[in-house]
């Protein structure tokens, strides 16, 4: 039994050929239906999110399976093969278990380390389980794949840290006040950036959003959409010392708030912290005023500096990922030749089984002459020869933890002996094995 | 007997330190909770190791430095343990630790020989005005060592340099407020183990106050210590001035405690 992998993503091909291969998740049932009665193919997921589509699939012949595929994500979208083919990898063996590790750990991500693609490839296996498509390989691979996704996640930080500016800002204002639920957030201006980061907030819990914009009606709308009030502009400095972040991204081209007007604000509050968060090129916030006590200041290149970082650290733990995601495929491999081992065995046995009664049968034939008592005789001696004989191989063939070394046997009892080994348990409602997790 | 447990304690303590500073640069939840309960054995071994010297001695074992350095430990630890539950902030543990056991090691350091009680100290007074001297101690020492990381955190985030200790620090926020708690719990205790001084004083001495180096230097740390309240309550000091004024606070409690102790001669001076 093979797995191999065929698909594309943002690493192979742009958008436009993408969102044309991709499967709607509603209708998944008649692609996985199609999928698994291809001939070659006994077990089938499609994975299909904005960044790839691919197909897991079980098969006997790789080359055959994997082009069995790549013509079926073609046909099924009626899109020309030859448009489509150069897109496409096909991964097979250890390459096509990496592969499956690495992106269900968010190691093949657009931006490493996002969670939302282990959730897809579970959604995926859901309808496949649901529709039969998958079976013992596939149910076994893929618990693997979410077992290693959880290690890395838990033992590495790939996904601890803030890789967008509006979400450094939230990070940031929780080191600062802890629970945001009794904060208030002022919004000065209604620039893009800002109101991204003001919704990043109101999700996060804050209590109160104020907006103050220089159009009071856009102001209002704004603060329509995130349940909050608007404000005068003008009467901005009446209402600051009710804000503990404040976000700002005006247009204008000189500091609007300074920190003369911030110690005053302060006062007002008891000293209570108040968090800015500058995001306007040319700058609304004077810097001085981060030298005010109990005051955090960061601007635009401050918050792309934290993105950074975190994209850096991101990097460094992916490098442990990899090492997670390595020490797990030869587990993995070991299991999957392991399958094999005990048909093959089945088959030499019975083929031997077989020589030595035609033989025997054929000596008892010749010599009419033999009692039963020898009959019994030649039985057991021919018996011992080939248990003998099949001894040593049985054993090298079953022990665990030779890697590729058994398939090699394996290929070669096989070609040696003639054998066609039965497939043990393919039918697809064999529970998965979650022995490792 | 009561030895061995002060090694056990020892012991103990120096394991749960070890631990939760693994835990500050490796955490996971088995490490955080493995240092929660070798804390916990060492405060019950501590419990005994208190009880049994009680036992042994027949009064408070709260009269040298062995005994006073010894008990101070044991309330900063149960002070720790209390808000370890309460705020969930167990990296606290990190900077607590430390401070718990370096108290327990200088305590080893003095003799801890069980003498005939001294006749002054001979009265009721002993037990209700150490303990309560000393548990206030004990959240003086939390709000420090809140009072640092305060400082660290905010540093971190004035300068922008946002590295590995930053993440594993808790939020400003939580940190004042445990500098807060500590100092609403830590000075009623001061005050009434003033007040009690000041009793047992005039039952022992024949007078309430005689400005005894003891004395003077207690009033010293109250004032400081009511100087931050006041100041918290109406203006609203908050933030780094409040952990400045707890670490500062926390040195002149070290000196009344300590230094009247060893430097200047006085009726305090208990060795």
């Amino acid at each position: 039994m093979n797995i191999i992998v065929v698909g594309l993503s943002h690493h192979s091909a742009p958008i436009e050929i993408r969102e044309k291969l991709a499967f709607d998740a509603n209708a998944i049932e008649a692609p996985l239906r199609q999928l698994v009665a291809l001939p070659d193919i006994a077990e089938g997921v499609i994975v299909s999110t904005c960044n790839r589509v691919e197909v897991y699939a079980v098969t006997r012949d790789i080359a055959a399976g994997i082009a069995r595929i790549k013509r079926f994500l073609a046909d099924f979208h009626d899109l020309p093969f030859d448009g489509v083919e150069p897109h496409l990898y096909g991964y097979h063996g250890e390459h096509a278990i990496r592969h499956v590790f690495r992106v269900a750990a968010s190691l093949d991500s657009l931006v490493v380390g996002e969670p939302q693609i282990l959730g897809q490839i579970k959604a995926a296996y859901g309808y496949a389980a649901e529709y039969k498509a998958s079976g013992l390989v596939l149910n076994r691979f893929l618990h693997k794949a979410f077992s290693v996704a959880k290690r890395v996640r838990t033992e590495t930080r790939i996904a601890s840290s803030a890789v967008s500016i509006a979400f450094a800002a939230v990070e940031l204002a929780k080191k600062i006040f802890g629970d945001l639920s009794d904060k208030a957030v002022l919004l000065i201006g209604a620039g893009e950036m800002g109101e991204l980061a003001a919704k990043h907030f109101v999700s996060s819990g804050v209590r109160d959003v104020f907006v103050a914009n220089r159009t009071l009606e856009r102001g209002e709308r704004l603060a329509g959409e995130f349940g909050g009030r608007a404000v005068r502009f003008d009467d901005l400095f009446d209402h600051l010392h009710k804000a503990d972040i404040v976000l700002s991204s005006t247009g204008a081209c000189h500091h609007i708030i300074g920190p003369k007007e911030v110690a005053e604000v302060l006062r007002r509050r008891k000293l209570r912290p108040m968090f800015f968060i500058d995001i306007a090129v040319p700058r609304d916030i004077d810097p001085a005023v981060n030298n005010l006590e109990n005051v955090y200041l960061y601007n635009t290149d401050d918050l792309q500096g934290v993105v950074e970082l975190n994209l850096e650290q991101r990097r460094r733990e992916a490098q442990k990922a990899e090492e997670i995601v390595a020490g797990e495929i030869g587990q993995f491999l070991a299991w999957l030749s392991s399958l094999e081992v005990v048909p093959t065995i089945v088959a030499l046995r019975s083929r031997f089984e077989d020589i030595r009664r035609a033989e025997l049968a054929k000596t008892c034939a010749a010599w009419k002459d033999l009692s039963p008592e020898e009959e019994k005789r030649l039985e057991s001696l021919t018996n011992a020869l080939v248990n003998k004989l099949l001894h040593v191989p049985t054993n090298v063939l079953k022990q665990p933890g030779q890697g590729n070394r058994t398939d090699l046997y394996l290929d070669a009892l096989r070609s040696l002996f003639a054998l066609s080994p039965e497939p043990l348990a393919m039918q697809n409602d064999v529970p998965p094995d979650n022995g490792e997790e | 007997m009561s030895e061995h447990f002060h090694l056990l304690v020892l012991l103990l303590y120096g394991a749960a330190t070890l631990l939760y500073l693994l835990y500050l640069v490796r955490p996971s939840n088995v490490v955080g909770r493995v240092s929660r309960w070798v804390l916990a054995a060492g405060f019950f071994c501590h419990c005994l190791f208190t009880f049994f010297r009680y036992l042994e001695a027949g009064y408070t074992p709260i009269t040298n430095l062995h005994e006073s350095l010894s008990f101070f430990s044991l309330t900063i630890v149960g002070v720790f343990i209390a808000f370890q539950h309460r705020y969930r902030a167990a990296i606290l543990g990190s900077f607590v630790t430390p401070l718990a056991l370096i108290v327990m090691l200088v305590s080893a350091t003095f003799p801890s020989a069980i003498v005939p009680l001294n006749p002054a100290l001979q009265s009721r007074w002993l037990g209700i005005h150490t303990v309560t001297a000393f548990a206030g101690y004990a959240a003086f020492a939390i709000a420090f060592c809140a009072g640092v990381m305060y400082l660290l955190q905010e540093h971190f985030l004035k300068k922008k340099k946002l590295g590995a200790l930053y993440r594993r620090l808790p939020s400003l926020e939580i940190l004042d407020d445990i500098n807060y708690r500590c100092l609403t719990i830590g000075f009623p205790l001061l005050t009434v183990a003033i007040i009690t001084g000041a009793i047992w004083a005039e039952t022992a001495w024949g007078s309430y106050w005689s400005w005894d180096p003891k004395e003077t230097w207690s009033l010293i740390t109250w004032f400081v210590y009511a100087a931050l309240l006041h100041g918290r309550l109406t203006t609203g000091w908050r933030g780094s001035r409040a952990a400045i004024l707890a670490i500062v606070g926390f040195c002149v409690l070290l000196f009344t405690f300590l230094g009247v102790n060893l430097l200047l001669p006085g009726l305090h001076s208990y060795r």
